[in-house]
């Protein structure tokens, strides 16, 4: 395949974590949530409640793909930024380091002004983190990483057994 | 592009079901959401027009058992068959592990069925992938129907890499989980071969 596999390892989503209880804190949020532009759920700080967190992640990758789609069908190469108001709660989503979304709940207890604020700072931390995982993912994709994939050694038993 | 989360101890792998439009991709994953129990599966997220044309896609998420300490969850994604709806087949395919081409057996849709593995093909391109290297499994839906072209003449006209055949009635669930073993299975070797 043409993309290297990301890999997540357990330090990285403890870095990633620490930087969005920061901002949840910082930004008076409810909500913080971090997903990949392909829909994968990777770190949040907050309460879920009701909110099912791939359903989440999967319809907000949706969102930013098909913003990503106007933007370049009117010439621009990407709004950076949506923001959806609604009666209680709002919700803010950013791009990261071009290959995650930061996505931000709030209700009044916060404002849009204070919450771009700290995103900006919180995204230039997360950029840093996840150009880690980028280049290790991509390392290891070309061999040079020495913790070898632990489904390089899976057997066709193994398989058929998640069948059974 | 699979996601291995270490601190989460498992794999998530996109699997998106491709094909020409009311050709049953939704159906197949309804089916599956319908005879898939609680504990494995997810929210069933359907983004249709009020006719129950899909518009933007279909998402399922469900989980097998766990491999080597891994849980395995695939997320099922469908596009819009119809072929003004190319974009979002584009944006939804960002990300794939495997491919289930959804074919619509009557003999008036063979055209259709050619015309979107065509668009399959450049799609993948577009995003870097070779369809000859994902892994991909090709299923003849509506096998019930009276207009149903042979399968031999289905297999000459439509596979295009010694790729798994299933044949299915969807709306019946016959041959809906079979594709979905075969699929998983190809994107688990895929994964080890890597």
């Amino acid at each position: 395949m043409a993309v290297a596999d990301l890999v997540l390892l357990e330090a990285d989503h403890g870095r990633l974590v620490a930087v969005l209880e920061r901002l949840r804190q910082d930004a008076n949020a409810k909500l913080v949530f971090l997903l990949d532009k392909n829909g994968q759920h990777l770190a949040l700080s907050g309460d879920l409640d009701a909110i099912d967190p791939t359903s989440l992640a999967s319809l907000t990758a949706g969102n930013v793909a098909a913003t990503d789609g106007l933007a370049k069908l009117i010439g621009e190469r990407e709004f950076s930024i949506l923001f959806h108001e609604g009666e209680r709660d709002n919700l803010h989503i950013n791009v990261v380091a071009g290959t995650a979304i930061l996505l931000v709940l709030f209700d009044l207890r916060s404002s849009l002004g204070l919450v771009r604020l700290r995103v900006k700072k919180a995204t230039a931390d997360l950029a840093a983190i996840l150009d880690d995982v980028v280049a290790r993912s991509e390392a290891r994709r070309a061999g040079f990483f020495g913790a070898r994939s632990p489904f390089a050694e899976i057997t066709d038993e193994d398989i058929d057994a998640l069948f059974s | 592009m699979t996601f291995i989360n270490y601190a989460a101890r498992e794999i998530n792998c996109k699997i998106v079901y491709y094909g020409p439009g009311l050709g049953g991709k939704t159906t197949n994953i309804q089916y599956v959401y319908e005879r898939t129990g609680n504990d494995t599966k997810g929210k069933l997220i359907s983004l249709a027009t009020e006719t129950d044309r899909t518009l933007f896609f279909d998402f399922l998420p469900i989980e097998f058992g766990a491999i080597r300490g891994f849980r395995t969850r695939f997320h099922l994604y469908t596009v819009p068959g119809q072929v003004f709806y190319d974009a979002s087949r584009k944006l939804i395919l960002k990300g794939v592990d495997g491919v289930v081409f959804v074919a619509d057996s009557q003999e008036i849709r063979m055209d259709a069925n050619v015309e979107s593995i065509r668009n399959l093909n450049e799609n993948l391109k577009e995003h870097g992938y070779d369809l000859a290297k994902v892994p991909y499994v090709l299923q003849f839906n509506k096998r019930d129907l009276p207009t149903a072209v042979p399968v031999p003449q289905m297999v000459a006209a439509l596979r295009i890499k010694n790729e798994p055949v299933f044949e299915a009635v969807a709306t019946r669930g016959l041959g809906v989980f079979d594709t979905l073993k075969s699929i998983v299975k190809s994107v688990l070797l895929h994964l080890r071969s890597r």
